[in-house]
């Protein structure tokens, strides 16, 4: 079994099929990024990794445990939540509308899970933030509410939060689709560093063609709950094998 | 009018103060675990919480004062008076208050509980943490017109001999017969101490504000 | 104590009168609040600051106060002043008073939802006012209010027992006069509790089929 492993996934939303059983594998530390029209289960692949939306059949393994089953003797049976958030643990994800905590001030979204979670000591929880904040650039927004921020610095906030909980895999949700292009630069900057100084597995859903290029070393194009094309993002770019991939690319490249 | 007759008022008021106040604290007592259980993910608790809502919301306050006082010694429980009034009171604003209670959670967005989830938060963590601080801010407003209700509801309980305001004013009307003088100040003693209460909650709901 | 249901079956048919009264005095007053709120909510909108003020004075100092007291001053102050009322029409005319306070809320939030673009398009017609309330803003803005009307005719159906205590007979004071004969308070009291209970539950079953139709209005 690969790092993450999908196996005969298939899920549909009333008569709408947004993935037909799907399988493929992400190794660790892979960087992946899907691409494919609005509404070709991209983002459905993001929220069953999460555990926000359960898929109605096939099976989802992190590092050989099953997200959404757990064996019962030879037998394999819906997981209990104790046994999901052993295995959720791992996984963390950026939001495309930020989902920072209006009650909270900058620092404390950031602490908040290391301590109630991990059971991290404060302090050392708080000098942990701090570092993030200085990577993210926002070391001196520490002692704000995130509605005194600009969308791009709550983004970017959103992505210290989720790098305090240690995660082995980081999704991220299109973080940059509710952001003007110019603020969108500096959130991706942010995430070309991260991607730069850490092992950490990444999948990414985006729009910015260009970033993906730069950070993803695998880029996968789902088309009707299917993927249609697997390559390396120099190949998936410059010669696309699938008249579907070349259709796409063009339309999402002319927008820009 | 005499000084006996303002002691009577006085008294009254404050009597007015504490049913409202006793009604509204056992009301949020009754509307927490009455809210979360509709919102919860066992049917059993969400059943039990809709029938506390729609009985009590049905039962008017004299409808429970009036079973309270007249009815229940009959079955060998004689409550305090004022005792009786509180009971009234709280239990009906509590069915008011636990949709208050429940309808604030249900308007904090999802995201947010996505958020929780992604943070690996237990649920009763999340809705500890993250939904309950934003969905008590939400309350406010709608528990300070909670509070105004429940004072105009502490009126009712003269009906059953609770010596508050209206039942004083009363008094005072069958010794002096002026209909008018009194019930006149009823209305606006009760005016003010509408207005005195509205105050106070927009006071606390700035205090809570936190942006 | 035993429920007996003997005496209970006596007693039934002169609750039922008193419940009959009940809402008599409900279906009278939703109608009246319904009329009165409408007054109430274009009357605050007036120009006139002599209008609106007093009136907007009068509907909050209503809304605020006690429902009990004001039946007391139109059952008792009213009379001193020539106007003598029966019970039951005070009564009637307190609650249709009272809740018209809440119902011109409702109608000043249906008004205010309608789009600004609506009264433009009035304005660009060369609509006399008069003819822009009853022709575009009021057919738009009181089928919005139905709803929360709705609820309000529940909740006045919850204040009636308070029409005790000016003696209107409804089931609380028909239960008291059987009380002063037999001495034995349990079953009335009981009774007619479970009777205002009744309709209120049915009555808010009704509500939630009338909340659901609008809503499944409009999102079709």
């Amino acid at each position: 079994m690969s790092f993450i492993d999908f196996h005969q996934v298939s899920k549909r939303f009333g008569d709408n099929v947004v993935l037909d059983d799907l399988s493929f594998g992400v190794a660790n530390g892979e960087r992946v990024t899907l691409i494919g029209p609005s509404g070709s289960g991209k983002t459905t692949i993001l929220r069953m990794l999460m555990t926000l939306t359960k898929p109605d059949s096939g099976t989802i393994a992190i590092d050989d445990e099953y997200l959404w089953h757990e064996r019962r003797g030879d037998e394999l049976v819906p997981a209990g939540e104790a046994h999901t958030r052993k295995v959720r643990s791992r996984v963390t994800m950026v939001f495309q509308q930020f989902n920072l905590f209006p009650n909270m001030k900058v620092l404390r979204n950031i602490t908040e899970a290391p301590v109630h979670v991990l059971g991290t000591p404060k302090d050392e929880a708080e000098a942990r933030a701090r570092d993030l904040l200085e990577m993210v650039g926002l070391q001196s927004k520490a002692d704000f509410y995130p509605s005194q921020l600009s969308g791009g610095q709550q983004q970017r906030v959103a992505i210290a939060r989720a790098l305090a909980v240690e995660p082995d895999i980081l999704l991220l949700d299109e973080v940059t689709s509710a952001l003007d292009p110019e603020i969108a630069a500096e959130v991706l900057d942010v995430l070309r560093d991260v991607a730069k100084t850490s092992d950490v597995t990444m999948l990414l859903v985006t729009h910015a063609m260009r970033f993906a290029r730069d950070v993803s070393n695998r880029v996968l194009m789902f088309n009707e709950g299917k993927i249609i094309e697997d390559a390396p993002p120099e190949q998936m770019f410059n010669e696309p094998q699938h008249e579907r991939t070349r259709g796409f690319l063009r339309s999402v490249l002319e927008e820009v | 009018m005499s000084s006996a007759q303002l002691g009577l008022l006085l008294y009254g008021a404050w009597q007015t103060i504490l049913l409202t106040l006793g009604g509204m604290a056992l009301a949020l007592v009754i509307a927490f675990p009455v809210g979360l259980a509709r919102v919860s993910r066992n049917k059993f608790l969400r059943a039990v919480g809709f029938v506390y809502v729609e009985l009590f919301r049905g039962a008017a306050v004299l409808v429970l004062a009036f079973w309270f006082v007249y009815a229940l010694p009959s079955l060998g429980w004689q409550l305090e008076p004022a005792f009786a009034g509180i009971l009234a009171l709280g239990l009906n604003m509590g069915a008011y208050s636990s949709e208050v209670v429940r309808g604030a959670i249900q308007a904090v967005p999802p995201g947010q509980v996505e958020a929780a989830t992604a943070l690996n938060f237990t649920p009763s963590q999340g809705m500890r943490r993250v939904v309950l601080p934003q969905a008590v801010r939400a309350m406010i407003p709608s528990f300070g017109n909670n509070v105004i209700e429940q004072l105009k509801a502490t009126a009712v309980v003269a009906v059953v001999s609770i010596p508050e305001l209206t039942f004083n004013g009363q008094l005072i009307w069958s010794g002096n017969g002026r209909a008018a003088a009194v019930f006149g100040g009823l209305l606006i003693g009760y005016g003010i101490m509408a207005l005195v209460f509205m105050t106070m909650v927009r006071l606390i709901e700035r205090k809570v504000a936190w942006s | 104590m035993n429920f007996d249901w003997n005496y209970a079956l006596d007693i039934l048919p002169l609750l039922l009168d008193g419940l009959l009264t009940a809402l008599i005095a409900t279906v009278v007053g939703y109608v009246a609040a319904l009329v009165l709120g409408l007054v109430f909510a274009l009357a605050r909108r007036s120009s006139k600051r002599w209008i609106c003020l007093p009136v907007g004075f009068f509907v909050e100092f209503i809304r605020g106060t006690p429902l009990l007291i004001q039946l007391f001053f139109l059952f008792f102050v009213l009379p001193q002043l020539g106007l003598a009322l029966s019970p039951l029409a005070a009564g009637i005319v307190g609650l249709g008073l009272h809740y018209a306070t809440y119902t011109s809320e409702v109608y000043r939030a249906g008004i205010e939802g309608v789009p600004p673009g609506q009264w433009d398009a009035a304005v660009a017609l060369h609509l006399p006012r008069r003819r822009v309330w009853t022709s575009v803003i009021l057919p738009q803005a009181v089928p919005r209010s139905i709803p929360a009307l709705t609820n309000y005719s529940i909740a006045l159906f919850k204040d009636v027992p308070q029409l005790v205590a000016i003696t209107v007979a409804e089931p609380f004071t028909v239960g008291r006069a059987i009380i002063a004969e037999t001495f034995r308070p349990f079953e009335p009291i009981t009774m007619a509790g479970l009777l205002y209970l009744a309709v209120a539950l049915v009555l808010s079953y009704l509500g939630r089929i009338v909340e659901r139709r609008y809503k499944g209005m409009a999102t079709a």
